[in-house]
């Protein structure tokens, strides 16, 4: 059974006045149909980088200078803009952090998501009206709203619309980069859980790019945790919080309050992410591991099989040489 | 209280509302947007109160309205007792070294053209706390190590884009204690930095409650973190305070539907296979319409004829924990 | 490190990004060369400017000792020239700074208070938006008489609503960030705030203003004298094209009377204006970090 994307050591740069930026550094996943992944990490780790090299809307100063995107054995890298123009919305779309300020205020919401379908699909004016009033039922918004304009619309609600707008034409893979971040979180649980059955509907591969772990374990098959343009850990939920292996990510989980653990405030992780315009040999996150050894400062750790799909890129995890 | 620093009576926060010039050629009744409803409660000496609710629920107007940031419609703010009196020169003097806010949002906090030596010994320049140039540095890096930036400094000639998230946040915490306030609004405070970073500013924070006393009103749409710091916490919508008590009391035993809702809805860290949290129908009133009766029996489950006639007043209902449902 | 390190850090910085940025490097090298030849010129130029020539020294073509030509009175173009340097600069630079003061104060009063304040400040600065500029000039000149410093006056009093509207605007922006609010919160006065944070944060937009004020005063001051309405004891760029014109210079074909100093108008006024487009990005201490 073909996988529906496959990365293969993705590399991604950006080309600034004081040199490069190796934002995405070797990362590798795939996804299945109907599969959904969560990548998370903090700011600056590359995950959105990646979102947008997948997408191929990288700003101007970006550039994808290795690997390959795999979309249904075709390579994304690969394409030339052109080729990629036409294919952009289509295959994989996006709905980004406060997308609902993306909507244009003086046009109505229906016209807007119409479109879209027009412009890709080149459908009548009628059609596209008759799939959007779908899609909009799609993400529970009556189809009557369609007349209204964005700032009748709740926060929520504009969100929602541009989920509508992301699956107007049918795309197989929905990137959500960071889609309810600014939400309340009873309207985050909405929107979440509305993705949730959407791409199980229809088999659709959803990339769900967020900060927040606490929300990953509903939603989300897989999990790769991120740290300065790598992947440090990647499993399935149980094997992420769990059987945790990278020293990161098991800082990362202690991080997030949990109601039903101890009132004691975590430590926290001391230092800050490296700069990524001088990476230094040996592992990323030697500098604030509190696990950390000679050998780590010195060689690059691989990413290590632990279990079954579960890897981490760390020299002391099982399977590995040193304890 | 006889430790009492701050206390809320009755305040009340109305905007009123700009129609389009259209509308308002055809109807007299303006719009009011009642921001902050009928709120009333105190904070102790080192006592951490926090104010929770979702976006529209007035407890940023709140905090500032306490700070005298925005103008105050009806109610009273007591410091130490005595009544505020925002015309009161010499009073607001002394008041704002001894209350002071904390941001949300680092950046937009510190004016980016600014030194963080400059931005930090604001504070003291306005007042005229200091008379020679060497004091002035010397109390700034002293307020920046307190804050955890050392060496102090290291930091002064640095513009605020030049620091990371964390670190901008430290800044603003330092130009907030330089003057050694009682008392500190925190408006979100950590919600715009990395999880790993908030650690380190939630307990800067907790630092100068247990060293100086020092009394928060936090402000923050995170229930889970509200509990995680809080003495107590404040529940609010609409507006107005559905449920206040210990941390405990309202996370664990809480008593108000929407509290319920809201701690039912926490994410947590973990394996969750298809929970689907229960959302409550519906999206949070505009604070434009005025809403008789509770102001949340739109979205209630529970709510009978009572709750359309008859706003309900906070009542007691165990040791320290009040709420304001009609099912009590 | 310390305050001194920091300042030179900062010097260099600048220097670096004007050599880098080619507009802020075209504009600001042109204008010192123009200031080199307004202040250094007549060491180089011995001809007066004023004294008539002889007859046959009339409307020379260059070459010789008139590195340009002479006038129609004899008297060196080149000469002239270089003290109309010095004169349109002047003029320039003053009338520019009054109408900034000006704009600057009542943009950043009218745009901090608003309410009443507001409206009284703008109704004032309506008024003065509205009076066409060559007429009003052309009145005041004739009424208050044709002295390079009223010229100045009056240039500086006709700039100023532009400024102040444009100034106004971004206060009110500025106004509602939060550093404005957490300054009210730690007790600062209006003035302290107008002054330490609108103010530098307006003033981007202001430099770039006043550096086309610049720009529109100097042309302004042409069209004054060019139109005979300018100091005619001071030889600016202006004086020279209206008595180039009055003297038929440009039927007679004596090209080297009447371009250069419209040659030098156009280079002054352009050089102002790439300085301007190209100094607010130069002095933002955010943008340069991308």
């Amino acid at each position: 059974m073909k996988k529906l994307l496959e990365v293969e050591n993705l590399n991604t740069w950006f080309h600034t006045s004081k040199g490069d930026l190796k934002a995405v550094r070797g990362v590798s996943f795939d996804l299945e149909y109907g599969e959904s992944l969560g990548l998370v990490g903090e700011s600056g780790c590359g995950k959105t980088t990646c979102a947008l090299s997948i997408a191929r809307l990288l700003p101007k100063e970006g550039r994808i200078t290795g690997g390959k995107i795999l979309l249904e054995g075709v390579d994304l890298a690969a394409m030339t803009e052109e080729e990629i123009r036409k294919k952009r919305w289509k295959d994989v779309s996006i709905v980004f952090q406060g997308a609902m300020n993306a909507l244009n205020p003086v046009m109505k919401v229906g016209d807007q998501i119409s479109e879209a379908i027009i412009l890709h699909d080149k459908t009548s004016k009628e059609e596209a009206k008759r799939r959007t009033a779908e899609i909009l039922e799609l993400v529970e918004i009556s189809a009557k709203r369609a007349e209204n304009y964005p700032h009748e619309f709740s926060g929520g609600m504009k969100q929602r619309a541009m989920i509508a707008m992301a699956l107007a034409c049918n795309p197989k893979i929905v990137i959500g980069d960071e889609p309810t971040t600014a939400l309340d979180v009873m309207v985050q649980a909405q929107i979440l859980n509305l993705l949730n059955k959407i791409r199980k509907e229809y088999r659709m591969g959803f990339i769900l790019i967020t900060h927040d772990l606490s929300v990953l374990g509903e939603i989300c098959d897989k999990i790769a945790v991120m740290y300065a343009g790598k992947i440090v850990e990647m499993g399935t939920v149980e094997d992420i919080f769990e059987r945790t292996a990278h020293p990161y990510t098991k800082k990362l989980i202690s991080c997030f309050p949990n109601i039903h653990g101890e009132k004691v405030i975590p430590e926290g992780i001391p230092g800050s992410p490296p700069n990524m315009l001088a990476i230094r040999p040996g592992c990323s996150f030697a500098p604030r591991c509190t696990e950390k050894q000679p050998c780590c400062e010195q060689s690059e750790p691989e990413s290590r099989q632990i279990g079954a799909g579960h890897y981490a890129a760390c020299h002391f995890v099982r399977g590995g040489e040193g304890r | 209280m006889k430790n009492e620093i701050i206390r809320v009576e009755g305040l009340k926060v109305y905007y009123d509302l700009k129609d389009s010039f259209v509308s308002n050629l055809f109807t007299k009744k303006k719009k009011q947007v009642r921001a902050v409803d009928d709120v009333s409660f105190s904070i102790g000496k080192g006592e951490i109160l926090s104010l929770v609710g979702e976006s529209g629920s007035g407890k940023t107007t709140t905090g500032k309205a306490i700070l005298q940031l925005l103008k105050i419609t009806e109610g009273n703010i007591l410091f130490h007792g005595s009544r505020a009196n925002p015309e009161d020169k010499a009073y607001m003097k002394s008041f704002r070294q001894k209350a002071q806010m904390i941001f949300q949002d680092p950046y937009q906090a510190l004016n980016p053209r600014h030194l963080v030596l400059d931005l930090v010994a604001e504070p003291l320049d306005v007042n005229r706390l200091v008379s020679s140039a060497k004091e002035r540095e010397e109390r700034v890096v002293l307020a920046l190590e307190q804050a955890g930036l050392s060496p102090g400094g290291d930091y002064l000639y640095r513009y605020p884009h030049e620091l990371s998230g964390g670190q901008r946040q430290r800044v603003v915490i330092a130009g907030a204690m330089i003057m050694n306030p009682e008392f500190i609004v925190a408006d979100e405070p950590v919600s715009m930095l990395d999880a790993s970073i908030r650690t380190g500013i939630l307990r800067l924070m907790m630092k100068f409650r247990e060293e100086r006393e020092l009394a928060y009103l936090f402000i923050t749409h995170d229930l889970s973190l509200a509990w995680l710091i809080s003495d107590r916490i404040a529940i609010m919508y609409l507006g107005s305070i559905l449920e206040i008590g210990s941390a405990d009391d309202v996370i664990k035993r809480a008593l108000h539907p929407y509290t319920k809702a809201l701690t039912a809805i926490m994410p947590t860290p973990g394996v969750n296979p298809e929970k689907q949290r229960n959302t409550l129908p519906g999206e949070i009133a505009s604070a434009a319409e005025e809403i008789v009766g509770c102001k949340f029996r739109t979205r209630c489950d529970k709510a009978f004829d009572k709750c359309a006639c008859e706003r309900p007043a906070l009542k007691e209902i165990e040791d320290g924990h009040f709420v304001a449902c009609h099912l009590y | 490190m310390n305050y001194r390190e920091f300042r030179y850090r900062r010097l260099k910085e600048f220097l670096h990004a004007v050599r880098n940025n080619k507009m802020a490097l075209v504009g600001s090298l042109t204008l010192l060369f123009f200031l080199l030849v307004a202040i250094f010129g007549p060491i180089f130029v011995p001809f007066s400017t004023l004294e008539f020539g002889e007859v046959e020294d009339m409307l020379l073509p260059p070459g010789g000792e008139h590195l340009l030509g002479t006038d129609d009175m004899g008297r060196d173009v080149l000469a002239n020239l270089i003290s109309g340097a010095r004169i349109s600069l002047l003029v320039g630079v003053l009338a520019t700074a009054i109408s900034m003061v000006i704009g600057c104060a009542i943009g950043i009063v009218s745009g901090y208070f608003g309410g009443r304040i507001d409206q009284l400040l703008m109704r004032f600065t309506d008024f003065f938006l509205v009076i066409p500029w060559l007429p009003l000039m052309m009145v005041l000149a004739a009424v208050l008489g044709t002295n390079i410093w009223n010229i100045i006056l009056v240039i500086g009093i006709t700039s100023w609503p532009g400024s102040a509207r444009v100034v106004r605007s971004q206060t009110l922006s500025v106004k509602e960030r939060q550093f404005v609010e957490r300054t009210v919160s730690i007790g600062a006065s209006s003035g302290h705030i107008m002054l330490r944070h609108i103010l530098p944060n307006v003033f981007p937009l202001v430099f770039a203003n006043t550096v086309l004020v610049a720009a529109i005063a100097i042309t302004s001051e042409t069209t004054l004298s060019f139109l005979g309405l300018g100091d005619p004891s001071q030889a600016s760029w202006g004086m020279m094209l209206h008595y180039a014109f009055e003297s038929g210079a440009a039927s007679a074909g004596a090209y080297w009377y009447y371009l250069p100093p419209g040659f030098c108008v156009v280079a002054v006024v352009l050089a102002f204006t790439l300085m301007g487009y190209a100094f607010d990005e130069i002095l933002n201490p955010k943008l340069k970090n991308r």
